[in-house]
């Protein structure tokens, strides 16, 4: 029998963190965001309790503003699956109507994501929330624990982190605090595809080139993905062949030209790029250390 | 040389070539590595050069460096490639790292998790944290400064996490014009320390990490040195994998049961190889049976070895739950509840002997406490001092009692079985790395020996010391409120309590008995009795009843040894009482529907000298609670 290669033990290494999950926390949930790490992370969560059906629910937040191909591949997925989906979009903001393009990028991510996010853990009481995050996406994330305490207002203390050692993670909260779980720390962006080609994961069709209708807009290109995208003068949506590296509220996430409509080529792509996939999202072009404390706010 | 991303580039076009691409680069393998040293021996600068020189830097990223390198930089304004890995905005602003970070490279023959680890002694558990993972260490010198107190310290670290293979980079080689003696000299020194810690290998490296020498491409410097550089080293060594011999051992973290034809045991192998049909024992209980079926992440497999994720199953229906080790029948690993064990603190508050903490070894979850520190080992000069506590990163060879025996092996064997983590009871933080080296037997601690099971000894297998508190007072003074926080909180402490309240004892041993001057002595004569059974079991009784009369309270004393008993003296103004009333029995009182109500018609006498007087009105119920538990958890 063959050694076990690097994405065998990428995969095993996250299975083992969602049992431990599963076995410490009273009341976890997965984090469900619909982007390709969300699929990893899904396909993951099945295999860790195969046979049984995982004993963990998924949560979306909604913020309203996501893909429309977004939110039909979350419910087709969730259907076929048979996991337990929750979604939870914040009632005031809804009913303020806050969005991305009147309020901006930060006012909106803080609403409707960083607070919605809270509201639900607390509605809920979840103790142990799973997310996506990778160590290799962005610097405060390369800091973060693989099992990282949050107090009971949500927040993450960088500077005061539990040690972990080895594969033994605390997963010892009071009532209210909580802990954030990646079972996705060590896997690269190219392991995630990698993954995904080896293993024939479903993602969504966003990832790859098509005509799409876009305006360009600060630098970035914008997809027109419905009529609540307001046309700024002189703006003419254009079809162009674009694809998205990461997918988030469609008005802040910037496609980029691409003729890559296979999972080979994107992954011939993305090898050969020059950017980062984080470029794409207007939310982490806030100045320096923007990250860190969005996640300190309580932000994924 | 290899410059993989540039590779990478030519060989991703066209896309037709990618499955062959692909399946070259899943077959590499995974170098964990870790980096340590002093401050400002340049971890951070070489781990930015590293990426900046196998060109996995974005051109965003380097943008934003490029910026950084202005604003925040060491360099006058030129790229400084340790913002690159200095990801907290306090690091950003105080120039050092806190926290270790994790990195990501890739060349043509390996990939690499590096964790940068910060320098400075307080930050050492986080060190700690990132070399847990780790199967080779780049320990930083400074050239000009040679080996330095956390250099010893780093490594000492290094020796007792059974890291094998360390790489002494010797680095700003430019800052002492390339000199070769130096170089020579350094090494030297290190060697001695290496051979001292138990470093079995150790590989020299001159290096300018602000420069590039010999990092990724020789340097022009030293012409001197023919080895090679540190990347050509680091994606040749041959690390041993040595968990995947030895016989099986598997710590079962899930019982998979969705119905009932199917009961299944999830875990991560620990150790060797598993294979249907072998016969296993599960551990503690010593029960055995045979695999039936071995699941691994694609459904059935033969066999399955070292660090996979598997779910087995058995042919017989035995009891196996989490925390259990399946384990080879022909050889098992021991069982045991003592231990001899180094001791890594990494809590802010010391580790105090007797004090009952959480120990996690592989899945199982147990009470341990120290029972002795045979000594402490000063980490800088590898010393054996004698230690009744351990500060914060200090270690110490220490002798371990869990509260139930556990399947084990020792730490230099296999990690994963002989490493565990210390957990605070109360603050739930992390505050102890465990390294296991063998077992005890019961008579070689001397703790526990010749002890007949007294009071003492059951005092002892407890960690406390017993006592009585006694809570008395007027009803609706605040006696059970502050008696249930005290409680409360000694047990989130780890120490073993019993709260006996008034009311509640009515309901049971003394619901034969009303309110008359003999049943109210009668009443407290039994309950001073269990309490006094209580603390002769070794508990810590917290005893909440008005006991208005001094007899009583007297009776009850006389009891217990001197020192044991702690009257409480609950003094809250009969205004406020009333007032507050919680469950109208002063409006009862009042109305005539009670007879001989404590200080309504029935006289309360003023304790004389109580061994603690709580003034409820002038404090909070916090502090107050604080006071009886300094009281009650006093030694001695």
């Amino acid at each position: 029998m063959a050694t076990p290669s690097h994405l065998d033990r990428l995969e095993a290494e996250s299975i083992h963190i969602f049992r431990e999950v599963a076995a410490e926390f009273r009341r976890p949930v997965m984090m469900y965001s619909i982007g390709k790490d969300s699929s990893v992370l899904l396909h993951l969560l099945l295999k860790a309790f195969a046979p049984a059906r995982p004993p963990i629910p998924l949560l979306h937040i909604d913020t309203g503003w996501k893909f429309r191909e977004m939110i039909a591949f979350r419910d087709r997925r969730a259907a076929e699956t048979g996991v337990e989906l929750l979604r939870h979009t914040n009632p005031e903001g809804l009913r303020e109507g806050v969005n991305p393009i009147t309020h901006g990028a930060a006012v909106h991510t803080d609403i409707m994501k960083t607070q919605a996010l809270k509201q639900a853990l607390d509605k809920h009481g979840f103790d142990a929330a799973i997310g996506g995050a990778r160590r290799d996406e962005e610097k405060s994330r390369a800091k973060e624990r693989i099992f990282s305490f949050r107090t009971a207002q949500h927040r993450w203390d960088p500077k005061n982190q539990r040690p972990e050692l080895w594969n033994l993670y605390n997963g010892r909260v009071h009532p209210g605090e909580s802990v954030r779980v990646f079972p996705l720390s060590n896997w690269t962006e190219l392991d995630i595809w990698l993954y995904i080609q080896r293993e024939g994961i479903e993602v969504v069709p966003l990832y790859f080139a098509a005509e799409r209708p876009v305006v360009e807009r600060d630098g970035a290109l914008i997809m027109v993905d419905d009529e609540r995208l307001p046309l700024r003068p002189g703006e003419v949506p254009q079809r162009r062949r674009v694809r998205f590296r990461t997918l988030g509220c469609y008005p802040l996430t910037g496609a980029v030209e691409s003729q890559a409509d296979t999972l080979e080529a994107v992954i011939a792509e993305m090898v050969a790029a020059r950017t980062s996939e984080r470029q794409g999202r207007v939310i982490d072009h806030d100045p320096a250390a923007s990250m860190e404390k969005k996640k300190q706010e309580g932000y994924f | 040389m290899a410059r993989d991303a540039a590779t990478d580039r030519a060989a991703a076009q066209p896309a037709a070539d990618i499955a062959t691409y692909l399946a070259r680069h899943d077959r590499k393998d995974l170098l964990r590595f870790v980096t340590c040293g002093s401050v400002d021996d340049g971890k951070s600068t070489l781990i930015g050069r590293l990426l900046y020189d196998t060109q996995l830097i974005a051109e965003d990223q380097l943008a934003a460096l490029d910026a950084d390198s202005r604003r925040f930089g060491t360099q006058n304004g030129a790229l400084d490639f340790a913002l690159l890995v200095d990801g907290l905005a306090a690091e950003r602003e105080q120039g050092i790292t806190i926290d270790v970070a994790y990195r990501f490279l890739r060349t043509d023959r390996r990939k690499f998790i590096v964790a940068d680890c910060p320098g400075h002694e307080q930050y050492t558990r986080n060190m700690a944290t990132g070399a847990s993972t780790a199967q080779l260490a780049v320990v930083l010198v400074d050239a000009r400064k040679g080996l330095l107190t956390q250099t010893r310290r780093h490594s000492y670290i290094v020796a007792l996490l059974g890291i094998r293979h360390v790489v002494l980079a010797v680095n700003k080689m430019d800052l002492v014009d390339y000199s070769q003696a130096r170089f020579a000299e350094i090494v030297a020194a290190y060697r001695d320390l290496a051979a001292l810690l138990g470093i079995a290998e150790v590989t020299a490296i001159p290096l300018s990490a602000l420069l590039g020498d010999n990092l990724t491409a020789r340097g022009e410097g030293t012409p001197w040195y023919d080895g090679p550089t540190l990347l050509e080293h680091l994606e040749s060594v041959a690390i041993a994998d040595s968990v995947r011999e030895g016989p099986f051992r598997l710590p079962v973290q899930w019982v998979n049961r969705p119905d009932q034809n199917f009961r299944g045991f999830a875990g991560t192998l620990a150790q060797g190889r598993v294979r249907v049909g072998e016969e296993v024992v599960v551990l503690p209980s010593a029960r055995r049976s045979r695999v039936a079926r071995v699941l691994g992440p694609n459904g059935d497999v033969d066999s399955a070895v070292a660090g996979e994720a598997v779910t087995l199953t058995l042919n017989d229906e035995i009891d196996v739950s989490r925390g259990d080790v399946l384990a080879a029948a022909s050889a098992p690993p021991e069982v045991a509840d003592q231990f001899a064990c180094h001791l890594l603190w990494l809590g802010e508050q010391p580790l105090l002997p007797g004090r009952p903490y959480w120990l996690k070894l592989g899945t199982r979850t147990v009470v341990a406490t120290v029972t002795e520190i045979k000594h402490r080992v000063d980490v800088n000069t590898q010393e054996h001092l004698a230690a009744k506590r351990l500060a914060l990163n200090e270690v110490g060879v220490c002798n371990l009692s869990l509260d139930q025996p556990v399947a084990f092996e020792s730490y230099a064997r296999c990690r994963e079985l002989g490493g565990c983590i210390l957990i605070d009871r109360q603050s739930h933080a992390t505050v102890g790395a465990g390294f296991l080296d063998f077992a005890l037997r019961r008579a070689q601690n001397i703790h526990w020996q010749h002890l007949d099971v007294d009071r003492q000894a059951r005092a002892l297998i407890k960690g406390q010391t017993p006592r009585c508190l006694w809570f008395t007072g007027l009803s609706g003074s605040g006696k059970s409120t502050i008696a249930n926080q005290v409680e409360r909180r000694l047990l989130a402490s780890g120490y073993h309590t019993y709260l006996l309240d008034g009311d509640n004892v009515r309901h049971g041993l003394n619901r034969d008995l009303g309110f008359t001057a003999e049943d109210r002595v009668e009443n407290i004569r039994r309950v001073a009795e269990v309490a006094r059974l209580m603390v002769d079991a070794g508990l810590i009784v917290l005893v909440s009843f008005i006991s208005p009369f001094r007899s009583e309270r007297r009776l009850a004393r006389d009891l217990f040894a001197p020192g044991e008993f702690v009257e409480v003296f609950v003094d809250t103004p009969l205004e406020l009482c009333e007032q507050r009333d919680p469950k109208g029995l002063y409006r009862k009182a009042r109305s005539g529907e009670i007879r001989n109500f404590t200080g309504i018609d029935s006289p309360y006498e003023l304790p004389e000298a109580p061994e603690l007087h709580l003034r409820t009105a002038e404090a909070a119920v916090d502090d107050l609670a604080g006071e009886v538990i300094a009281a009650a958890t006093r030694a001695g």
